[in-house]
């Protein structure tokens, strides 16, 4: 008779005289039971983590402006200092890492609107006594501009170009300057032809590094091209916009930070209707922008609430706000897509994470497997209804709740209204039109 | 016939060929035209084993999807799929040990003449010394269990003692003596705490053998459960109370009365937490804690079901009657009985290793099986000889119970507590993340918290445990039918009665297709109802036209 019996000598689990024992695996699923089920609970237990996680504010930037926020910009060179401009025309550069106050200046009489940091280092501020040029990183605080231009304003925004020593200026008077700052040259000046209402936002594309958008208070979109030194499109929408910004990684996709609380993704080779509609604040969306992988947008609103969107998402991914903050008017990415900061009407510039649950800091390799492991849970449970409600819920204030639900009322109406109108008359004939297709009213070459 | 009877025709090679032809030309069926490298076959043959083993379940066909982004992340979702089967059949290489075994060298020679006398000299010592006997006289008869990890055997005397121990080093828990009858005992989660059923109530211990808790709810409890994945202690009283005892937060969790009399037996479904209640008047009902009726009521013996055990993975279960038979169920689709056995005397506690070895404790013997069912065969064979036997000494048999992760057998019995060498029982290669037999004290901390995070809801406990996760493809309409709890019953008798005409007729239908199977539910026994009635009015008009034609001529009444 041959036989043979289990023997699992003790030592084999566990080295004499070692305190770590082994862990070998099996797996067989007969002894696994209830794996889907287990996993399931797991990925609940991951979801919950992650809400409880999910501590998204870091604090403020020293002691912040005595009045409201209305520029902010970041220097592209330099991955810790931000730049924000306030109401009273002061002007202050950050430095992110010990959160205080950097440099200081009293650069305008008033409002500062536009603000950024040149290629060589440089601060461009302007407001409507002119375009001042200043140097944060050398200049002791308050000191006397290395430049100032005052023609031609007043002056509503500003971008600088990737890469050469230009800015591009707009204003007022419905046209945009663009100065170049190693030849003190007068300014090139590019109009849509006899256009005349103030353009309030302009922005240079970083792809496409000679393209500049604009958007102007008669609802208009309008493109620039430099190399030709004409404007190329002009849109007009069916409520103005607040602010324009191209994706830097996609040269022909930008977004458009509406009045009517829609962020709309519109793609410069087909303006026929927006790419996509990103809904969800109750009230106009006053800055919006790229994350810089291009994947992901901020926007600031009138609201009092920062959200943060998925590229090809129509609703935000996470909502921030505090109790304290007031209408958001300005925000921006760090270059690092990790952190987000706002510049609000109360004056303080708030520091936030770009991921609520994420934290910064080195992790062990353990650490690391679990969190991966969590997160490829919730994909995969991510269609439960338990695991969908936990991870989507947002705790709102109150005002926003009742703003969000009296607006969906409004808009069920409006709809409501329409059917009715096209049930009885010639227009049950016409085909219907699509969300994306009605935001967009005229369209000019 | 070679249609209906696929499953147990076994074609020999030469019928495979095919002698088709009369000059003996052999027609080659399934010839391959296409010319494929012997790598490819070697790969397509691994995926293939990979895919029955490791596999769960059959992939989504993605070619028929219009839709492209969905057929794109379904076909990336299908390919992980495939590579984490072949991973993991690729990681069986890793594994350590080997499951043992009792094989005859020469044909005269019977696996079951083998005594323990004779396995204890030819293996280890470490091994030997895992069979031994404890003389305990006075208090039994002794039921026995082991703890998850098959680290620790609780022994609970009829009449008041109870003891633990960790049974490989020999050492001794905790004793008890109780001094009041004691029906079950059972290990909790883990071998730190212990339920014992007593003349009245449950009392839940520590391992140091400290009452904790006294369950005031569960009286006169005669079986107990452990569902260690829903932290759930299920107890059947006497007077045929079910109760759901959530050990963790310890609410009363559900309690149901099954109404078929003193229960008999009690078995859980470690597959999918389903308990087997079996019962005197020879049926088993199935239990779930969502459910205040029987999942499943299954008429097993004619006579009271004295035991019930369920292999590992839910697929057949083994019950023991008193009408001396022994069944083979496969519960998947509760058909007849796959095989059954007859037992000398009736027996009184089965039990299936983790191997599928089944152990079968009647009157002082000891019997155990091998092969009574096998996922891998389509049909069962019905077991000639049996693997092992034990006992004939005079001890009657309370309870056979194998130890998880060895080759040993369990039996408590009149006179104490035999532990029995049975090579090839256990399940070799243990997982230590699951439940590790050779766990530190860390560990065994560790898992336990692991566990109360991952514990499942009583409410999850179904059928089909991997129910959970999946769709709900019902429409609409049929969810609202559903929730909707005022809606009037659909009465079957009308239903049947309305699509009843011709050979495809509901009830005809039913009758040839779901009466040949072993299941009575409220419909089986409508319809049941129902013919009879119908028989009862034909042979009331056969009777008439009978009386019509008159004595002479009524052997000639037409018969419907």
């Amino acid at each position: 008779m041959k036989i043979k019996a289990l023997t699992r000598p003790t030592s084999v689990q566990q080295a004499p005289g070692s305190d770590v024992s082994r862990a070998p695996r099996n797996l067989a699923p007969e002894i696994h039971p209830f794996e889907r089920a287990r996993e399931y609970q797991r990925a609940l237990n991951a979801v919950k983590l992650e809400r409880m996680f999910a501590k998204p504010f870091l604090g403020q930037l020293g002691e912040g402006h005595v009045q409201g926020i209305y520029s902010m910009c970041k220097d592209k060179n330099d991955i810790s200092s931000v730049a924000s401009g306030s109401g009273d025309g002061v002007v202050k550069v950050w430095d992110l890492t010990s959160r205080e106050q950097a440099w200081r200046v009293s650069a305008h009489s008033n409002i500062v609107k536009g603000l950024s940091f040149t290629n060589d280092k440089k601060l461009l501020s302007c407001a409507t006594d002119g375009i001042k040029l200043w140097d944060p990183y050398t200049q002791i605080d308050d000191p006397e501009p290395l430049a100032t231009w005052q023609e031609g304003g007043p002056y509503t925004s500003l971008s600088v170009h990737r890469t050469g020593n230009v800015f591009a200026s707009s204003s007022g008077a419905g046209c945009i300057r663009v100065w170049d700052l190693d030849h003190s040259s007068a300014p090139q000046t590019i109009q849509w032809p006899s256009f005349t209402d103030t353009i309030t936002d302009v922005c240079f594309n970083q792809v496409e590094t000679s393209v500049i958008g604009s958007v102007a208070t008669d609802r208009s979109v309008i493109l620039f091209d430099l190399r030709t030194n004409t404007p190329v499109i002009k849109t007009v929408l069916k409520f103005a916009a607040n602010r324009i910004v191209f994706n830097p990684m996609e040269a022909m996709n930008m977004a458009v930070a509406s009045e009517d609380h829609n962020i709309y993704i519109f793609d410069a080779r087909n303006f026929d209707k927006a790419q996509n509609i990103q809904k969800g604040h109750v009230a106009a969306v006053m800055d919006v922008e790229f994350s810089p992988t291009g994947e992901e947008l901020v926007s600031g609103s009138y609201d009092r609430t920062i959200r943060i969107w998925r590229r090809d998402q129509g609703t935000s991914r996470d909502m921030y706000h505090t109790k304290r903050m007031q209408r958001v008017f300005r925000t921006c990415w760090t270059m690092d897509s990790k952190y987000l900061l706002s510049g609000s009407d109360d004056g303080n510039v708030r520091l936030w994470r770009a991921n609520a649950s994420e934290r910064s800091g080195v992790k062990s390799a353990k650490q690391r497997q679990a969190l991966e492991y969590n997160k490829a849970l919730t994909e995969r449970f991510g269609h439960m209804p338990e695991i969908r409600r936990i991870a989507r819920h947002r705790h709102q204030p109150k005002v926003v709740k009742k703003a969000g639900e009296i607006k969906r009322e409004e808009l069920a109406a409006i709809k409501r209204r329409e059917e009715n109108e096209r049930k009885h008359s010639d227009k049950k004939f016409q085909k219907r039109k699509g969300e994306r297709e009605k935001a967009i009213l005229v369209k000019q070459q | 016939m070679s249609n209906t009877m696929e499953l147990n025709t076994v074609d020999p090679p030469l019928a495979r060929l095919g002698v088709d032809n009369d000059n003996g030309a052999l027609t080659i069926r399934n010839a391959r035209t296409e010319f494929k490298s012997k790598s490819e076959l070697a790969r397509a043959k691994q995926q293939r084993q990979a895919q029955k083993t490791y596999g769960r379940g059959r992939g989504i066909d993605v070619k028929g999807i219009r839709d492209k982004k969905l057929r794109r992340n379904l076909t990336t979702l299908e390919n992980k799929y495939k590579t984490a089967t072949l991973k993991a059949k690729e990681a069986e290489i890793l594994l350590e040990n080997t499951a043992g075994f009792l094989e005859p060298e020469t044909e005269l020679e019977r696996t079951y003449k083998v005594r323990q006398g004779d396995i204890r000299k030819d293996v280890a010592i470490e091994v030997a010394q895992k069979g031994f006997e404890l003389k305990l006289d006075q208090l039994g008869p002794y039921t026995c269990e082991y703890s998850r990890n098959g680290r620790d055997l609780i022994l609970a005397g009829r009449k008041g003692h109870v003891a633990t121990m960790d049974w490989r080093e020999g050492k001794l828990g905790c004793e008890l003596q109780l001094g009041e009858t004691i029906r079950d005992a059972r290990f909790l989660h883990n071998n730190q705490f212990f339920a014992v059923a007593q003349k009245k109530y449950v009392y839940i211990y520590d391992a140091n053998g400290v009452e904790l808790h006294c369950l005031k709810k569960h009286v006169e409890v005669s079986h107990m459960e452990f569902l260690p994945y829903h932290f759930l202690l299920a107890t059947l009283s006497i007077s045929g109370q079910l109760k759901y005892q959530d050990t963790s937060t310890g609410q009363l969790v559900a309690e149901i009365p099954t109404k078929l009399g003193t229960p008999v037996s009690l078995a859980q479904n470690p597959h999918n937490a389903i308990l087997h209640v079996g019962q005197q008047n020879g049926t088993v009902t199935l239990w779930s804690p969502n459910v205040t009726e029987p999942l499943v009521k299954l008429l097993a013996h004619r006579g009271p079901v004295r035991d019930i055990a369920v292999d590992r993975e839910g697929r057949y279960m083994v019950s023991a009657g008193q009408d001396s038979k022994m069944c083979i169920w496969d519960i998947r689709n509760f058909k007849e009985a796959v095989s059954s056995y007859f037992t000398r005397t009736p027996a009184s506690s089965v039990s299936i290793s983790d191997t599928g070895l089944t152990a079968v404790g009647w009157g002082t013997q000891t019997t155990i099986w091998k092969g009574l069912f096998s996922k891998e065969r389509a049909v069962q064979e019905k077991v000639q000889s049996p693997y092992m036997t034990w006992g004939g000494e005079g001890h009657a048999v309370e309870r056979v119970r194998w130890c998880p992760f060895e080759d040993i057998l369990g039996v408590g019995h009149t006179e104490g507590f035999s532990s029995m060498i049975v090579p090839g029982a256990g399940e070799a290669n243990y997982d230590a993340l699951e439940v590790n037999p050779y766990e530190t004290k860390k560990q065994r901390q560790e898992g336990e918290v692991k566990a109360l995070l991952n514990k499942l809801k009583p409410e999850m406990i179904s059928l089909d445990p991997n129910f959970i996760g999946s769709l709900d493809l019902r429409s609409e309409k049929q969810r609202q039918a559903d929730k909707d709890l005022d809606a009037p019953a659909v009465d079957i008798v009308e239903e049947m009665r309305h699509r009843a005409r011709g050979k495809s007729g509901a009830l005809k239908k039913y009758l040839r297709k779901q009466r040949k199977k072993n299941i009575i539910d409220e419909k089986r026994l409508k319809v049941e109802e129902m013919v009879k009635e119908m028989q009862e009015k034909k042979d009331e008009k056969h009777k008439e036209r009978q009386a019509e034609l008159g004595p002479a001529l009524a052997r000639f009444a037409r018969k419907e």
